[in-house]
């Protein structure tokens, strides 16, 4: 087992992470930093945070043995971990939850999170009505035009969708928004961030709330296998339902870490999200990590069938994690994502999230080369309900 | 000396304050960067901040944001900004040209070539939004060996360790941003900003500007009364947006005018 103590104290993985904000933000951050601090360490708010995942989300959430889709992959055996089951049909919930008790804590009663496909402002949207909390999600107009069946659950939840039309309209446009609404309403608003990314302590926070994913694997796996698998693949946008499968295995350098991002049309097209695999460092959102961008550093648009990979930015953890070698980075394209999808509906019965159908297709990939001995561990992020009409679509059907 | 301190100086004997105009540099077109420049110090313009467009501004309101927009649009790159400010000290070798943006297209560009490239064109000063003293001093120390100064922002919710930090790394002037909220938010709260500033003072020993939420002559009368310098943005911005071609130079020129009077009266 190898020691891994990341981030310092200052936010940073290796050269990446840290806190790259405007000074009117570093108040907010110095607060929720201590406050976070306190309460990571606090078994009272550790019971907490375990009691609402137990009896709210529904957790722990099983792993399954996806024997028709191994057989039909002809290789290794493939399990899912069924983060799909949480309440409200992914793995965003555990860290909207974590971050929701957090904001209890810390006496804030407004909730300001960002979102693309609309999974990450659901949660945050259902989190607030279960404390009572005033709750406004700021999303860009071109995925509200995208995502209207998640526009509408927000409101059903009793939040506010915010229409961003800056930039290209999209999740990093909302991000922006949110950090603007943020700075200005600081002192009773609390925001929660979707991903392993912005200004430390978010990438930390947003994983350790995650990682309840690969903690509970560390014992899952052992009882029903006998052993851990041999690798565990997790989709990647920003990073927040591999970074919670991963970090606890960090240490176990013998299990294979393998994030699967969004290669859209292809990465010599140049139209995909594949950040780790194309992209290079720079900063943004608060953090040093790799990015799509241009030759001037301006941010460039990417593209992936699926909303919630769409975003030309990873979390610093990621980076370092691609850096250090400790996790690999692919990249699978909306088609094949898109023939795994079918596979998992046709084969196990579930309909996956477009996000995680990306590890699906990967370990479909990898499965077929390896002895049927072997086993590969797929993070299924979350379920399909909310892919049906882009599904639909390119399939030439309107519902 | 810089450029800046020398600049301070002889306003400070002279008992007036400085007025510190900010345009975001290609917009409206590349053509207008450099007459729009001469246009502001002809009109009373003290300190140049040149506005470095990007993709993502994540501290700034509606407007700058627009005006950001409208000079990637126009294709101006960081490369392009420093282009403007060798042009502009063919003509004018006194003005401090500060110029402030993001830190991603100086970490695209890598901070040696950076610091080599601004100083070749004569830039005074660099003011990154998002690089706090926690993150810049690599960056600072280069620009030092090189004579530019950095300049840092204080906010309402800076407590005095960060006073202090702010203190370590900066010089030229600190640029207090007088609201919670992004650039052109909310009007400005006088008593607030008469009541920061000279705790700023007893911990920092350097001019000290005031701008967001500066929108007229008769608030940056009021400020210029408590600090060194009054910053103006969002106002300028505006008028940019909103000028026709022909009489854009004329209608910045009225403006700032306008300012500088009423700071002088």
């Amino acid at each position: 087992m190898q020691m891994y103590d990341l981030p310092d104290s200052k936010g940073h993985f290796g050269p990446y992470g840290g806190v790259f904000v405007a000074e009117t933000l570093i108040h907010a951050l110095d607060e929720l930093r201590t406050q976070y601090e306190a309460l990571r360490n606090d078994p009272a708010f550790v019971a907490e945070f375990e009691h609402e995942l137990k009896h709210y989300v529904g957790r722990p959430s099983p792993v399954y043995h996806a024997k028709r889709l191994s057989q039909k992959a002809g290789g290794a055996q493939i399990w899912l971990k069924r983060e799909d089951l949480n309440h409200t049909g992914a793995h965003k919930i555990n860290n909207t939850m974590g971050q929701a008790l957090v904001a209890r804590h810390m006496g804030k009663k407004r909730i300001i999170a960002e979102t693309g496909a609309g999974q990450h402002g659901v949660a945050s949207a259902t989190v607030a009505a279960r404390f009572g909390m005033e709750c406004v999600v700021y999303m860009g107009s071109e995925d509200i035009h995208r995502q209207a069946q998640n526009v509408y659950r927000m409101k059903l939840l009793g939040a506010s969708v915010v229409p961003v039309e800056s930039g290209s309209r999209t999740l990093k446009d909302a991000l922006n928004e949110a950090m603007r609404d943020w700075v200005t309403n600081v002192e009773g608003t609390f925001y929660i961030i979707g991903t392993v990314a912005g200004p430390h302590p978010y990438p930390m926070m947003v994983r350790d709330f995650n990682s309840v994913v690969g903690r509970e694997l560390l014992t899952q796996m052992p009882d029903v296998l006998g052993r851990q698998p041999d690798a565990i693949l997790a989709c990647v946008g920003g990073g927040s339902n591999a970074m919670g499968a991963f970090y606890p295995y960090i240490p176990h350098t013998d299990v294979r870490l393998i994030g699967v991002e969004a290669g859209g049309l292809g990465l010599a097209t140049g139209k995909h999200a594949a950040t780790l695999c194309a992209g290079t460092p720079g900063v943004l959102h608060g953090n040093r990590t790799y990015l799509m961008q241009d030759a001037n550093g301006q941010i460039i648009e990417t593209h992936s069938i699926s909303a919630g990979l769409d975003y030309p930015g990873v979390g610093p953890e990621h980076a370092w994690l691609k850096d250090t070698g400790r996790a690999e980075y692919v990249s699978v394209t909306d088609d094949e994502a898109l023939e795994a999808f079918h596979m998992m509906c046709r084969l196990e019965g579930i309909i996956p999230a477009l996000e995680s159908s990306h590890a699906v297709a990967h370990a479909v990939k990898m499965a077929r080369d390896m002895s049927s001995d072997k086993v590969l561990l797929v993070n299924l992020s979350g379920r399909g309900d909310k892919d049906m009409a882009t599904v639909a679509e390119r399939s030439g059907l309107t519902l | 000396m810089s450029r800046i301190s020398a600049t301070f100086e002889k306003l400070q004997a002279a008992g007036r304050k400085a007025l510190i105009p900010f345009v975001t540099a290609g917009d409206p077109d590349n053509a207008s960067a450099v007459p729009i420049m001469h246009t502001l110090v002809a009109a009373g313009a003290n300190i140049i901040e040149l506005g470095v467009p990007f993709s993502d501004p994540m501290a700034d309101g509606p407007t700058i944001q627009r005006s950001s927009e409208r000079a990637l649009k126009n294709g101006t790159s960081l490369r392009d900004v420093l282009g403007f400010v060798t042009e502009f000290r063919t003509r004018d070798s006194e003005t401090p040209v500060v110029l402030m943006g993001y830190a991603n297209p100086i970490e695209a560009m890598g901070y040696d070539a950076f610091a080599d490239a601004a100083a070749e064109a004569g830039v005074d000063g660099v003011l990154v939004v998002d690089y706090p003293p926690e993150e810049s001093e690599p960056l600072t120390m280069k620009l030092r060996h090189r004579g530019i100064d950095s300049i840092f922002l204080l906010s309402p919710t800076s407590m005095e360790a960060r006073m202090d930090g702010v203190a370590r790394l900066a010089s030229g002037y600190v640029y207090y941003v007088s609201l919670k909220g992004v650039t052109g938010a909310a009007n400005i709260d006088l008593t607030e900003v008469s009541e920061r500033i000279p705790q700023i003072r007893s911990r920092v020993n350097l001019p000290i500007g005031v701008g967001f939420g500066i929108r007229d002559g008769a608030t940056a009368r009021a400020i210029a009364g408590v600090s060194d310098a009054v910053v103006i943005g969002s106002r300028l911005v505006q008028e940019i947006e909103s000028s026709p071609p022909e009489a854009l130079l004329e209608n910045l020129h009225r403006l700032v005018s306008e300012i500088r009077q009423a700071m002088d009266a």
